[in-house]
């Protein structure tokens, strides 16, 4: 790598425009948020400058600080539930035979690139009172309802009352599990990839069974990786703002849906902003997590 | 013959692991092929089959306001891949070619926009343009577009140049090659593909772009994800998935693109992201 002192304008071209844009655009805005997470707001809804730590005070009162908990265990549930789906389907892919891998790969990506909004609104198809899931259930229902009518059973099943599974908190983590899986999916794929398989096939020829093997000597190995995947689940869940929008109920508010109405209808913008400044932190805890862990496990890069 | 017993680490062939894969693949499939489909039926209760029809895609064609946004969704999204990938490849190809101070928290701030979480940013624009008094609307978008677009493209064109051999630079300056003279004949065409790919991920990230838009625009400064997104809050309807059908189609010629170009591009690192 060359020395900058050595070739300085060409540097300095390379470097300074898209610098200057990130600042500008980017880091300048965000400092501005910071700044008017200290300010007061006036009786119109203006945002007022001054140094009051109350917007920070008020985010920390039951109601909000309810909201915050309550997309914190949202975010864990979802990271869990695509943790179970997810690391399987990355070992598959990963230990798949070489003329399958790359299907398989591109079957995992494709949802990743579709819309998000789009992916989160077919799940309304799927899930409303007259949905495709509850269209299914009907079917069965149906099915089983004239099977028992065949053997003379009494009416047990009675009328089909369609489930309600929209518009609730179950089905944001429905979405939200929907939406992130590959996230979790492809940083573990690319460490179980570059796993040497040697240590696996070692740990199996050595008398320890297929579990013991991937709890003991598998998982280990891929740590960084998976804990890459959970931590990029866990920032996307947590500061969603769409899908509980489209998907959650009236109890299914989150941080980035308080933090939406703030700035929206609300029009208290320091209080939007301290609110914005706590996910930010909470957000960057993460990820110097996760920088540490991984100054900690070098050799398995990813 | 019969066929050998699966080796322990041949995943893939134990019956029910292909049952958890089958499971995750209809989970990953079912919404959006169901979406896709039911785009052509021709009912409005849109969950029985009614026959094929094309004229949902016609409706949402003659929907002026759905077209609009449209329109503006390719203009955003074609200024700000435009930019972006200038931008975004230049600050690529220093982070692969220069050292310099404090490179890793350099390195960390030019790739926050990727990690931060949307609605931040999306606040932090909104806070940003009113403070400055800059009317929102389609130039407001665009710049918050190439902002967040940039840093995926240095990401991708620096994978690609991890892989290029620095000594053909070395060859080409002995030869009598001018700074620019190397870089136009040497270094650019290896890091041409790093570039489409980064040119066509920019493109994708700006037309889905649904949450820093929503905090962007303007009254009539509407994009495609916002248009639908206002038709999807109140019903279901066969013009709104044919409209989705259509943004999935573009993105996945987009996306397969990328993905061809990078894996022919070679010894390449990393994901495909």
């Amino acid at each position: 790598m060359e020395n900058w002192r050595d070739n300085k304008l060409v540097a300095a071209i390379l470097i300074v425009p898209a610098s200057a844009w990130i600042l500008i655009f980017f880091t300048l805005p965000l400092v501005i948020v910071w700044v008017f997470s200290f300010g007061e707001r006036g009786p119109q809804g203006q945002t007022f400058l001054a140094f009051t730590l109350d917007n920070y005070a008020r985010a920390l009162e039951l109601i909000h600080l309810g909201i915050l908990w309550k997309s914190i265990w949202t975010a864990a549930i979802t990271t869990l539930i695509c943790f179970i789906l997810g690391f399987p389907l990355a070992l598959g892919v990963a230990f798949a035979p070489a003329r399958y891998k790359n299907l398989l790969l591109l079957l995992v990506i494709l949802p990743f690139w579709t819309n998000l909004l789009i992916r989160t609104y077919a799940w309304i198809a799927v899930l409303r009172t007259r949905g495709f899931l509850n269209f299914g259930l009907e079917w069965v229902h149906g099915k089983l309802d004239a099977l028992f009518s065949l053997v003379k059973l009494p009416d047990v099943m009675g009328t089909f009352q369609p489930l309600a599974l929209l518009y609730n908190h179950s089905a944001v983590i429905i979405g939200l599990v929907y939406v992130a899986l590959p996230f979790l999916v492809l940083p573990i794929y690319a460490t179980l990839e570059k796993l040497d398989r040697s240590l696996m096939e070692a740990s199996l020829d050595l008398g320890a069974g297929q579990w013991r093997t991937m709890a003991f000597v598998t998982i280990p190995l891929a740590f960084p990786g998976i804990l890459s995947g959970l931590m990029l689940v866990f920032i996307l869940s947590l500061g969603t703002y769409l899908t509980p929008v489209l998907l959650g109920g009236t109890d299914s508010m989150m941080i980035g849906n308080l933090i939406a109405q703030e700035f929206g209808p609300a029009r208290d913008w320091p209080f939007g902003s301290a609110l914005s400044f706590l996910l930010l932190y909470i957000t960057f805890i993460i990820l110097w997590i996760r920088a540490v862990v991984a100054r900690r496990s070098k050799g398995v890069s990813y | 013959m019969k066929k050998a017993r699966p080796t322990p680490l041949e995943y893939t062939r134990k019956r029910w692991f292909q049952l958890v894969m089958l499971f995750n693949f209809i989970f990953l499939y079912f919404p959006i092929v169901a979406l896709v489909a039911f785009s052509f039926n021709n009912s409005r209760r849109n969950i029985t089959w009614n026959g094929f029809t094309f004229k949902y895609y016609v409706k949402a064609f003659h929907n002026e306001s759905l077209f609009d946004a449209f329109l503006n969704s390719l203009i955003v999204a074609g200024i700000s891949t435009v930019v972006s990938t200038i931008l975004g490849a230049m600050l690529g190809l220093a982070l692969y070619r220069f050292k310099f101070p404090a490179k890793n928290a350099f390195d960390g701030w030019i790739h926050l926009p990727i990690i931060i979480p949307e609605i931040c940013m999306g606040v932090a624009m909104l806070a940003f343009f009113s403070r400055l008094n800059i009317t929102l609307g389609l130039f407001t978008i665009t710049v918050s577009h190439i902002a967040f677009s940039l840093p995926f493209v240095a990401v991708v064109v620096r994978a690609r140049m991890a892989g290029f051999d620095h000594s053909l630079e070395e060859a080409a300056r002995d030869l009598g090659a001018n700074q620019w003279q190397t870089f136009k004949d040497v270094t650019l065409p290896y890091m041409m593909p790093g570039v489409v790919a980064g040119a066509l991920l920019a493109l994708t990230l700006s037309l889905d772009d649904f949450v820093i838009t929503f905090f962007t625009s303007g009254p009539g400064s509407t994009t495609l994800p916002i248009k639908i997104f206002s038709m999807v809050r109140f019903s279901v309807t066969p013009e709104v998935n044919a409209a989705s059908t259509v943004l999935i189609v573009i993105t996945l010629i987009l996306s397969v693109g990328t993905m061809v170009i990078q894996a022919r591009g070679g010894k390449d690192k990393g994901l495909p992201i």
